[in-house]
């Protein structure tokens, strides 16, 4: 296994100055557009930061930490695909208040030396918990930068001892529609459920995949994928799943959700790559969750020093 | 009070809650009532509005002959302007506030990479000469049935708009198979009407003869 340090991306290279806009001075384009002035005052009680936690920022960055200005705590959860609380970006938010993330069992399967049912302590027992500012992009060309805390997945995956022969491994989320109102629907059902997705062992073991737990500062919310979920910020926001109650190792490229839902659109790698469109939108640039102007896309997310390496030599418009 | 008295004081109330979209989504924009992603948010609901004020404007001629309540008739310019409104907007906010007239990646958009943008596309140009023929004076200078014959486009233009809706979603389609229902029904319903209408026709020729 590679481990890589990363080199500090500066953010001078990411943000550019001015494409900067809050989402207060989004709202000021966006009236300067369209022809009416003093937004400000017409709306003096716009984006209320509800529960937003300090700054972390003020912290010192990880070596794996953006420098960019992180979304608000109230944008990261009131913004959410999460399809077991409905389709709208905010159902997850609203519907999800009951859910219980506690007490919470981890599934262990398949070709490993340490199967077996595991208490969410016990999963992550013996390993620190880290900080770690994340770039997220989304397959819809809208990104944020969210401030997790979370166990790294290399040390979850070295824990439970996957053997030689083991090459991929497979997340499951929670099966239970007493508490997702989408899994009770039996007409026009949107995903099969579970949702399910997949790792190549390398990328589930790189130093950038985390378990998150926390998001700033907090457990992580309902509607974030509590108590467990799959953070590769190189990777389309989809591989990010939520709420794993299964983990299975196998030699076998596993299927994931949504390619299992349209394999001509979504694939089993979901690298973000600006090159390769989807096929009912571009993919070269996306809008940051309080900006106004689109910015470029980067390949990996940003992330190419850290994960560039493991597709070396792979054609990554047929592995997209 | 007289009939005619009280459909003119219905008139601006109507025009007054067609409003009320628009209104509400300002109102929502300014005080920081939209989501994150405010530009998704006035893309999507002033989209869904112009599948209403269509199926609500095609749903006229059908309620009309159903419960005979002929006077909605005075309502169905304004309903289909409103509709058209409503499309001028969610156009606008495509090319402007979305693209910001990147005119390189609305071409890329329409013809090359995304298939539903054309699709509202078409459903939006089919609207401007409805539009534009809607006063008396076009009725007259077209004559009626020509006329009518023009504004059959509204057919074209819901069921293009409801594609438009069924390709953009990724995998939630219960809301355009909805407005695809809503549609079929209330071109079934004139399909039968014309039916009957001709059946009765040729009835009452058999009966003369």
């Amino acid at each position: 296994m590679l481990i890589q340090r990363a080199s500090d991306i500066a953010s001078s290279e990411i943000t550019p100055e001015d494409l900067y806009h809050s989402r207060r001075e989004f709202i000021k384009t966006a009236s300067a557009l369209l022809g009416i002035a003093a937004a400000g005052t017409i709306a003096p009680g716009c984006t209320p930061n509800v529960g937003a936690s300090p700054e972390p920022q003020a912290k010192k960055l990880g070596p794996y930490d953006t420098a960019e200005k992180a979304n608000s705590f109230d944008d990261i959860t009131h913004y959410n695909n999460y399809y077991e609380f409905g389709v709208d970006k905010s159902d997850p938010e609203k519907n999800s208040k009951k859910f219980q993330p506690k007490p919470w069992t981890v599934k262990v399967e398949g070709m490993c030396n340490k199967p077996g049912s595991y208490s969410f302590d016990d999963l992550i027992k013996g390993i620190t918990v880290e900080d770690r500012i994340y770039r997220m992009r989304c397959v819809e060309a809208w990104s944020m930068v969210i401030p997790w805390q979370g166990v790294p997945l290399a040390d979850v995956m070295k824990k439970l001892e996957p053997t030689s022969s083991a090459k991929y491994v497979e997340f499951k989320t929670l099966l239970d529609p007493n508490q997702y109102p989408e899994q009770r629907r039996s007409l026009f059902k949107v995903l099969d459920w579970p949702y399910f997705e997949g790792l190549r062992l390398d990328e589930a073991t790189n130093p950038l995949a985390l378990f998150a737990t926390g998001l700033y500062g907090k457990p992580l919310p309902n509607q974030n994928g509590a108590p467990l979920r799959l953070i590769t910020p190189w990777k389309y926001g989809f591989k990010g799943i939520k709420a794993i109650v299964n983990i299975r190792f196998t030699d076998k490229q596993p299927l994931n959700t949504w390619q299992q839902q349209a394999p001509n659109e979504y694939g089993f790698y979901a690298n973000v790559n600006p090159k390769v469109d989807h096929p009912r939108w571009s993919q070269a640039q996306e809008r940051r969750i309080g900006e106004f102007f689109k910015r470029p896309t980067l390949p990996f997310n940003g992330y190419s020093e850290q994960v560039a390496r493991m597709y070396e030599g792979m054609d990554l418009r047929k592995n997209f | 009070m007289s009939k005619f008295s009280r459909w003119w004081i219905f008139k601006p109330v109507v025009f007054l809650a067609c409003l009320i979209p628009i209104v509400w989504l300002l109102f929502d924009t300014f005080t920081g009532g939209l989501s994150a992603n405010p530009l998704e948010d006035i893309r999507d609901r002033t989209g869904i509005w112009i599948l209403r004020f269509l199926i609500i404007t095609l749903s006229i001629t059908p309620l009309r002959r159903i419960i005979g309540w002929s006077s909605l008739i005075r309502f169905r310019r304004m309903l289909g302007l409103f509709a058209f409104f409503y499309g001028f907007v969610h156009f606008a906010t495509y090319v402007w506030l979305d693209q910001y007239f990147d005119f390189d990646a609305i071409f890329k958009d329409m013809f090359l990479k995304r298939p539903f943008i054309i699709t509202g596309f078409i459903s939006f140009v089919l609207l401007i000469p409805l539009a534009i023929t809607s006063t008396r004076k076009w009725i007259v200078r077209l004559g009626g049935s020509r006329w009518q014959m023009l504004h059959r486009l509204i057919y074209f233009s819901t069921a293009a708009g409801v594609l438009h809706y069924y390709w953009r979603v990724k995998a939630d389609i219960q809301r355009p198979v909805v407005y695809a229902l809503l549609l079929t029904i209330l071109l079934a319903f004139r399909g039968w009407h014309a039916l009957q209408h001709r059946r009765s026709q040729s009835t009452a020729e058999v009966k003369a003869v």
